[in-house]
């Protein structure tokens, strides 16, 4: 905003950086935990001040129409997960899962992490790029080892290792398209400049940009989840944290996404490169369905809802691989829609195993009977999740298989399968968690707040009935940009 | 191009893939940490002298961080881990090591295949280089998923990101070489603490599937 001395730029990196330092300095987990609520809302402020104010892209920091819609959505869930972060935590304390010290770290590492994601999104440097989602992936790898069992330590290394992996990878790939710019852009900092690079691609070497993007395929493709690389991700989900589940699943896959269209959008403007599409296509539907027929056998509720977060990073992989304006429109309706209601489902997870003592599905029955608001708020994100109308996540898989009718009828069989399959688990699932004979104390009460999860319930199905015309048309603008 | 520039550059990228091999033969801890230590001398003189031949003065600050950061203060600090943590000596391996040579001499292969094909029209040195990095990378790769042992795992990945840096260095003029190395050192120093304060042992020693299934969280 012009009356201002700051953009909204710097705030966002810096608001989240300050009150990083501040709460590692901070004893004392009330107070931490509102001052991250505080943080988490300011930062959301800034990030929604960029629609009237857009700085200029500059060699590191670049703002446009498409990350704009990633940063928002980003920012809330971080200020919604915040919220019911600081309700869920003080239970953690009283049952000793966490000491004050935990909390302190758990808190500053919170905000780094939103850093990391804001920088990585903000980013129009791809080395910066890199750094940042490094950041953001070393940042997560900490907080799902937060409760120091032998199952959180497991989980917590092999998401590092594997996450180690994926980012070499592509740290190799970003060499790569440097290389290849190198002689059309020329030497120095403009080479890994995204606004120099899109203007220039159409005369760099085309072998060498599809080297580059399989391994950015591959490397950045290993945060998204995708099939073959996902084995992480049920992992980290299911022994860290319940609100770190929430931000995995809402916010860290889908910049890991966003850095994959960056270049998905330097491949798609060289006329001589292989066409980007058909391989997000295939890993996108290899996810979707592999992770629908894993659904059928977990016995750990966050487990399970991970598998389902694997399922729908395939579909919006393989929405954004199709491509066009209508298929780019379903892909970036389904990854907000899927944010909102995977952080949904995970803020009642999180309450659900707090009340219950247990992550085991079979140990969990007849939600609706005892926690009547937890339960059918369970009941609702999961027939949301499932892709059942009026929720937006119904409209969202309806425009991507009308899409795929249009466009690639056969594909559109594995999908429509992939999609069912995925259905009937969830749903069969359900039944045993939110009906039937109750189990265990039914009398203990839920201390984390319902607001978050409500408020983001509420948003997708708005976004079901009725999407307003200035946002259908900004999305509209945005799919267009995405070729 | 200078040919000197070009025979030296060329004998330090080699070297550093024949180092690798290396790595994958070693059947002891301390051994095998030994020669990781000579991998990152020989990247620090790689570095430096592409730093010499670029006339790129920063290189010369990512040659320093390889020098002390990854031949000296790492390796000293996992000899002091695996004697303190009483690791076994010996590394262990999924697939012994014949067939893992076998395969890595494939995976050279591969990349020389694939890097000198599709950069065709890029200058030589840069070419060659990265043909180089990327076997360092396929071979640090390899060594990650034929060892069990969480720090030979380790040694694997620093190999691996020897690679890259090479990668890096070689692709003249390339900006934020020196934040990318900082980034990765600080990843790696990251998994160093971590296996010292989580004190993982051998990791999967066991295949009993009951342990595994219990590792992840799934057993009833």
């Amino acid at each position: 905003m012009t009356g201002l001395p700051v953009d909204g730029v710097t705030l966002i990196l810096v608001l989240p950086a300050l009150t990083a330092a501040l709460l590692a300095a901070l004893p004392g987990y009330r107070l931490s935990a509102g001052l991250n609520v505080v943080s988490a809302f300011a930062t959301f402020l800034a990030a929604v001040s960029l629609f009237y104010a857009k700085p200029a892209p500059g060699p590191y920091i670049l703002v446009d129409d498409l990350n704009i819609v990633f940063i928002v959505l980003n920012t809330f869930v971080a200020f919604t997960t915040s919220v019911f972060s600081a309700s869920y935590i003080a239970h953690e304390l009283e049952t000793g899962r966490l000491t004050p010290t935990h909390l302190r770290f758990y808190h500053a590492m919170y905000q780094v992490l939103l850093f990391a994601m804001n920088l990585a999104l903000v980013a129009n440097n791809i080395g910066l790029m890199w750094v940042a989602i490094e950041m953001a992936t070393l940042t997560t790898v900490l907080m799902v080892g937060l409760y120091r069992t032998h199952e959180a330590i497991e989980a917590a290394w092999k998401y590092f290792i594997l996450g180690s992996v994926g980012i070499a990878l592509a740290l190799f790939g970003t060499i790569l398209v440097y290389m290849a710019a190198r002689p059309v852009v020329g030497e120095g900092l403009d080479g890994m400049v995204w606004t120099v690079l899109i203007e220039k691609v159409a005369r760099f070497d085309p072998a060498l940009l599809n080297l580059a993007f399989v391994f950015l395929l591959l490397g950045y493709g290993t945060k998204v989840g995708l099939v073959p690389l996902h084995a992480w991700l049920p992992d980290a989900h299911a022994e860290g944290p319940t609100p770190i589940s929430a931000v995995l699943s809402g916010l860290l896959l889908n910049v890991a996404l966003y850095a994959v269209l960056r270049f998905k959008m330097l491949l798609a403007a060289n006329p001589e490169a292989i066409a980007p599409g058909p391989l997000m296509m295939v890993m996108g539907l290899a996810s979707l369905v592999f992770a629908s027929f894993m659904l059928y056998r977990r016995r750990d509720i966050k487990r399970m809802f991970a598998y389902s977060s694997i399922e729908h990073m395939g579909i919006i992989a393989f929405a954004f691989g199709i491509g066009g304006p209508l298929a780019n429109f379903a892909g970036l309706l389904h990854m907000a829609m899927h944010s909102l209601t995977k952080s949904a489902i995970f803020f009642a997870v999180g309450s659900i195993t707090q009340v219950k003592g247990t992550q085991q599905i079979a140990d969990i029955r007849g939600l609706t009977v005892t926690h009547p608001l937890l339960g059918w708020g369970l009941v609702v994100g999961v027939v949301a999740i499932a892709g059942m109308p009026p929720f937006g996540i119904f409209m969202s898989e309806f425009l991507v298989v009308s899409s795929t009718f249009a466009r690639l009828p056969l594909l559109a069989l594995p999908l429509v399968f992939g999609l069912l399959v995925g259905f009937g688990a969830l749903m069969m699932r359900l039944q045993g968690l939110a009906f039937g004979e109750p189990s265990g104390d039914a009398g203990r009460p839920v201390q984390a707040s319902y607001l978050p999860m409500i408020a983001h319930l509420a948003l997708v199905l708005m976004a079901g009935l009725y999407l307003p015309p200035p946002l259908v048309a900004w999305f509209r603008h945005v799919a267009g940009l995405l070729g | 191009m200078n040919g000197l520039v070009f025979d030296v550059a060329h004998l330090l990228a080699g070297a550093l893939v024949l180092v690798s091999f290396m790595l994958l033969y070693q059947d002891r801890l301390y051994a095998l940490l030994n020669v990781f230590a000579l991998q990152a001398v020989v990247l620090t003189l790689s570095v430096a002298w592409q730093a010499y031949a670029q006339d790129a003065p920063h290189l010369y600050v990512t040659a320093v961080i390889a020098l002390v950061f990854k031949a000296i203060v790492i390796p000293v600090a996992l000899h002091r881990i695996v004697a303190r943590l009483g690791i076994h000596r010996e590394v262990e391996t999924v697939v012994s090591i014949g067939p893992t040579m076998l395969a890595g001499i494939g995976l050279v292969g591969l990349s020389m295949v694939v890097m000198l094909r599709v950069t065709a029209e890029a200058d030589p040195l840069a070419r060659e280089d990265l043909a180089f990095a990327l076997s360092v990378v396929l071979l640090g790769l390899l060594m990650m998923v034929t060892r069990r042992n969480a720090v030979s795992q380790v040694v694997g990945f620093m190999s691996l990101e020897n690679g890259l840096i090479l990668a890096a260095t070689g692709a003249k003029g390339m900006p934020l070489v020196v934040e990318i190395s900082v980034a990765f050192s600080v990843l790696i120093a990251f998994i160093v603490i971590g296996i010292f304060l989580f004190r993982i042992r051998e990791r999967f020693d066991t295949v009993d599937v009951q342990a595994l299934d219990r590792f992840r969280g799934e057993r009833r």
